[in-house]
């Protein structure tokens, strides 16, 4: 009590200039703080408000379906999304077995050595790398080092590495929250630790990691620094499809940045806020996706 | 849950190793090998971008006409033009100049915003206030910042040139993509000082209450101080994450390096060093060359900025979570 008395003392005789000042000044307080968060959130309402204002009516089948052209009526997002998906799934298969392997060990079997503590410190440390240092590392391991060239292998394995901290810290979480008993139901019946994790802890956890995974893709599809140094290109005339790893590769997000650094006002405003709205849709349907997992298996459990 | 515990008990195995360990593929050993594996690819991750980083920076500064001490003293930016010209200059400090510049508008942006979001949430919000707000907050968090670049280029520069005069606002400038990047900072710093301030024991609060602080007093006098470290972490990770930011500045503030520095005029077309990576990838410099290695050495500086940032945050964290 003794080291508070001071400030408050001081605090005190301020607050003995009577009851009116002091609502008046105590809901001045509020009012500002309150303006903060609208202000905050009124940003993001005109941000979402002017693309689909500018992007909405350009939508249309041949914009979905065609490759991309010199003419903004002609153009087309098709080799963005069969890439972006492309790079999703390639992502997912790399990042969920290691993500989960990783998370398994951190969570069941990791003492609290020194390793293991270096290990934690730097997963969150890696989580807060700028991602287009993980692009450098991308052109400089994958495209390079091991010759994949600026390929669709290349750009999956970089994101993989760029998401894989996000994966491990959901399935972390996930793991924590499943019941010790089941562990101890396990193990009481003669499994051994590796059985008890990957058979009973693993699958009780398995909409939280799902979810965090899906969370964690919608993030690696909407990056672009990170795939535009590994080497994904611009304009391709040609499906991007999951099994052809050594192609030449581009992505949704790749083609905005292409269309709003042209000059011509159409490519600027018109068919980048299309291609916008696009991404935004396919996010948005990965966010659904990833609530409906956690609805229905949080009723399960 | 499809899979249940093993049930089926054989006579005339008790004490012998658990039944269903014949069922098991692999030893539990390598089993668990694998899994550290998986862990290690972290690890392994980060000593991959410092090996990466710093060999090929050090490659650039083995090529002739090439020095280490230029790189950081000199105050022009002209890498493309090749050694041999008269015209070429390798200082990283235009660079360097113009992400601390975007950086610094970013922060006033978002600081006092992010500050007085959480502390709102934190000590007025009713909790069902809370519960939309967050959300709301992470959607921006987690908007790509490619769509970020696109408003800020193509709203914020038209409006900022309405108010200022375009004769005095060009087209790409820093002012616009560092008010950009301190809205995408606004969540950060709210969402971990208002984690910090809600950490803040309730007898700290009651005793401000209890001798007769008011509300705000309590608020900004009580719980802001003994949150202090946990906010101050919460602005050096967004400091981290504004000189990292790459698509927005790439978009929206342009590819020229200063002329002038130190400058700390909003109202010019800068270059900062993630746009620079991003300008100079799309030439496709062979490997070798002073552009391709000028890459890693502007990523090495990079990463050991942000680096050093965050541990510092982390330190800081740590040290709040430690003291209740």
């Amino acid at each position: 009590m003794a080291v508070l008395s001071s400030p408050l003392s001081t605090v005190r005789a301020r607050n003995l200039q009577g009851s009116a000042g002091r609502t008046a000044a105590e809901r001045a307080v509020q009012a500002v703080l309150l303006a903060a968060i609208v202000l905050t959130i009124g940003v993001l309402v005109v941000l979402v408000l002017d693309f689909s204002i500018d992007g909405i009516p350009g939508l249309s089948w041949e914009f979905l379906t065609s490759y991309p052209s010199r003419f903004a009526e002609s153009t087309g997002v098709r080799n963005g999304i069969t890439g972006s998906i492309s790079l999703m799934l390639l992502t997912a298969l790399f990042t969920f077995p290691i993500g989960v392997g990783a998370a398994i060990y951190l969570q069941e079997f990791a003492s609290k050595n020194r390793f293991n503590q270096i290990l934690e410190a730097n997963i969150t440390n890696l989580a807060s790398v700028p991602s287009v240092i993980y692009g450098l590392l991308g052109l400089s391991l994958f495209v390079n080092f091991l010759g994949f060239g600026r390929s669709l292998i290349a750009g999956a394995l970089t994101l993989t590495l760029l998401v894989l901290p996000v994966v491990i810290v959901a399935a972390r979480e996930a793991l924590r929250s499943v019941p010790q008993e089941i562990r101890a139901g396990s193990l009481a019946l003669g499994a051994t630790p590796v059985q008890t994790a990957l058979r009973q802890t693993f699958p009780a956890a398995l909409p939280g990691t799902l979810t965090g995974t899906i969370l964690a893709l919608s993030q690696a599809i909407g990056e672009t620094a990170p795939i535009l140094v590994v080497g994904a290109v611009l304009t391709r005339r040609d499906d991007t499809l999951p099994w052809n790893w050594f192609e030449s590769f581009s992505a949704l997000p790749v083609q905005i940045f292409d269309f709003v650094k042209r000059p011509q006002q159409e490519f600027q405003v018109e068919v980048a806020s299309a291609a916008i709205v696009v991404l935004m849709a396919l996010l948005l349907l990965m966010n659904a996706v990833a609530i409906v997992i956690r609805y229905r298996y949080a009723r399960k459990l | 849950m499809s899979t249940t515990s093993p049930t089926t008990h054989e006579p005339g195995h008790r004490g012998t190793p658990p039944l269903v360990s014949s069922r098991s593929p692999v030893p539990e050993i390598t089993a668990k090998v694998l899994l550290g594996f998986c862990a290690a690819v972290s690890l392994i991750t980060t000593v991959g971008i410092v090996i990466v980083l710093f060999e090929e920076a050090i490659t650039l500064f083995a090529i002739p006409g090439v020095s280490v001490v230029e790189f950081f003293t000199d105050t022009a930016w002209r890498p493309f033009t090749g050694p041999e010209s008269e015209q070429f200059r390798l200082g990283v400090l235009p660079l360097l100049n113009s992400t601390l510049l975007i950086t610094a508008i970013a922060l006033l942006v978002a600081i006092p915003l992010g500050l007085a979001s959480a502390i709102y949430l934190s000590e007025y919000a009713r909790p069902g206030v809370r519960r939309t707000v967050k959300p709301i907050l992470e959607l921006l968090a987690g908007m790509p910042t490619i769509v970020l670049g696109y408003f800020a280029l193509t709203l914020v520069t038209p409006v900022l040139r309405d108010l200022f005069g375009p004769e005095r606002v060009p087209i790409f400038n820093a002012f616009s993509a560092g008010v950009v990047v301190g809205v995408l900072l606004v969540p950060t710093i709210a969402s971990i000082s208002e984690d910090a301030m809600s950490a803040v024991p309730r007898d700290l609060r009651n005793g401000g209450y209890g001798l007769g602080a008011s509300k705000r007093h309590v608020a900004l006098r009580i719980v802001f101080p003994a949150a202090l470290s946990g906010i101050v972490s919460a602005c050096l990770l967004a400091f981290g994450q504004a000189v990292g930011e790459t698509m927005i500045v790439s978009v929206a503030a342009g590819n020229l390096p200063p002329a002038d520095i130190p400058t700390a005029n909003p109202f010019q077309q800068v270059q900062t060093m993630t746009a620079y990576i991003v300008q100079a990838i799309g030439g496709e410099a062979p490997r070798g060359s002073v552009v391709y290695q000028s890459l890693f050495a502007v990523g090495a500086l990079l990463f050991v900025l942000t680096f050093t940032v965050n541990y510092i945050a982390m330190r800081l964290a740590r040290r709040f979570r430690e003291a209740y």
